[in-house]
């Protein structure tokens, strides 16, 4: 056991908690003022919700004694046998309480990104029991493939640092599945449906790059090397892609936005995520740089296509996430990771298979279950509000309350 | 009496307000107000979603003064408030039936 590892994780636990509050702030300046409680809400309560699901049996599910390499067992349930010693196949060094504590901020996050698919519409109730469903069927069995001692993606020698598919492609995926089922919020595309507070989203966006730095540099498990390289990695591609997407807007519409800067800086994050432990500082701005422009274009592509993925979850996580999963695969060395793998550009060719592979798999059952699990709950529960609700807004109608009185 | 409305550019409402003071005009009321004329509105764009947002802001600036006073508060107004581009604004010019002070129960003339 090391207590500079244990220390180093337990701070980037509470940097990635933070992140969750910071989305909540990232997605409510997009909205419009009459839904800001009813989307921050959806985020923060997250906190309460999966880190309940996640000590009763989630961390077991994700974690536990491997079953047929696809889920884990129930072994662990209630944290039975989470003891404060370390357990070997996650880390020597940090007692296995403090990696599954880690690990629950990753699980609170992932499901709370898909919120803003349906922002501005879904109902509370229903939005509770969805989300864990979905982070029992979905999130903890692609979470046990990846990163699960005796997962069969990890077997294969995919490379995910710290949640490229498992977060990422895994929720922006389940994001357009809501879109789709859901339909667009009344009014789409003939009124205006304007961010009323872009300084809390540049707000929210700054909270997440802060809190990245424990999502990403944690993820190496200690305080070392790699680390370092994991942090500077993520900082270079998160700056390159602010660039690159201001550019890209200041080309094709003319005027750099702040939005667009908030936005850049998300893509570059999602991008850099499967990537950061495995690739160098050079590489990590041209992951960045692409990410910036090809999310902007994913963003545009949506109004073309018509789907409501209201606050571009599938345009920044979904597509993010490939950019940064599949390029993993090009960039990616032992020379900053011998733990890792090499890259096409790297001479291993195979590596792209792997990782595209992993994309799919990730693309196609989070995609399955997901519009399931949402077809299900409209046939019983109801998945939106009722239309004289939606005109009056999430915070009066769904929490009696409002986020400006003046 | 008339009340003269001034539908003014928000960075004018400075120099109108500073101008009315050095021709004695003791009091106005101004209130942040959005609409839009013969200038249209603007286009923003958000991600890739453009919108036609139609009401501007502006300011209205409200005074009321004596007969003899009206056509200098109003040249006054087109003065400080014009910079000569579309979206400069409009002045109402109304007639008061009655004026009267709170505090004192005057009224007329001697209640601007």
């Amino acid at each position: 056991m090391n207590p500079a590892d244990t220390a180093f994780v337990l701070v980037a636990a509470a940097l990635v908690m933070l992140m969750t509050p910071g989305l909540a702030l990232f997605y409510g300046g997009m909205v419009r003022s009459k839904n800001v409680l009813g989307t921050i809400m959806q985020n923060f309560v997250m906190l309460g919700v999966i880190s309940v699901q996640w000590a009763l049996f989630g961390y077991s599910l994700a974690f536990g004694p491997d079953l047929g390499h696809l889920i884990g067992s129930l072994d662990w349930v209630g944290l039975n046998g989470v003891s404060l010693e370390p357990f070997k196949a996650y880390s020597e060094t940090i007692p296995h309480q403090t990696f599954m504590i880690y690990q629950a901020m990753f699980a609170i996050i992932t499901p709370a990104l898909i919120t803003g698919a349906w922002a501005e519409r879904m109902k509370f109730s229903t939005f509770l029991v969805f989300m864990v469903l979905w982070a029992t069927l979905v999130y903890d069995p692609v979470a046990h493939w990846v990163w699960g001692d005796g997962g069969w993606l990890k077997n294969l020698g995919a490379l995910d640092f710290a949640g490229g598919t498992v977060v990422h492609i895994n929720a922006g995926i389940a994001a357009l599945a809501a879109a789709l089922v859901m339909g667009p919020r009344k009014g789409y595309g003939t009124e205006a449906m304007i961010p009323h507070n872009l300084p809390m989203t540049v707000l929210g966006a700054a909270l997440l790059w802060f809190g990245w730095f424990g999502f990403n540099a944690g993820s190496a498990l200690a305080a070392g090397a790699l680390a370092s390289s994991a942090f500077t990695a993520t900082h270079l591609a998160t700056a390159a892609a602010v660039l690159s997407w201001i550019g890209a807007e200041w080309i094709i519409r003319g005027k750099p936005t702040t939005l667009g800067a908030a936005s850049g800086a998300v893509a570059g994050l999602v991008a850099i995520t499967p990537a950061a432990g495995y690739v160098g500082p050079m590489s990590a701005i041209i992951i960045g740089l692409a990410a910036g422009i090809i999310c902007y274009l994913a963003v545009l592509a949506k109004v073309k296509l018509g789907y409501d993925d209201s606050l571009d979850v599938v345009g920044v996580h979904c597509v993010g996430g490939m950019v940064g999963a599949l390029l993993t695969g090009f960039f990616a060395t032992k020379l900053v990771n011998p733990a890792g793998g090499d890259g096409l550009f790297f001479g291993n060719p195979g590596q792209v298979g792997i990782q595209a592979l992993a994309v799919g798999v990730t693309l196609v059952y989070s995609f399955i279950i997901s519009y399931i699990l949402f077809k299900i709950l409209d046939a019983t529960m109801g998945l939106r509000v009722s239309t004289e609700e939606e005109v009056a807004g999430l915070d009066i109608s769904e929490h009696q309350e409002a986020g400006y009185s003046l | 009496m008339k009340k003269i409305e001034a539908i003014v550019q928000p960075f004018k409402v400075e120099p109108v307000k500073e101008a009315l003071h050095k021709i004695s005009v003791q009091g106005m009321t101004v209130t942040e107000v959005k609409g839009f004329g013969r200038q249209k509105g603007i286009r923003e764009v958000y991600r890739g979603m453009e919108y036609q947002v139609d009401f501007l802001p502006k300011v209205k600036i409200e005074v009321v003064a004596p007969e003899d006073k009206v056509k200098t508060v109003v040249e006054t107004i087109i003065q400080h408030a014009r910079t000569g581009r579309i979206g400069d604004g409009k002045i109402f010019v109304y007639p008061v039936e009655e004026v009267i002070r709170i505090r004192t129960g005057e009224t007329g003339d001697a209640a601007v």
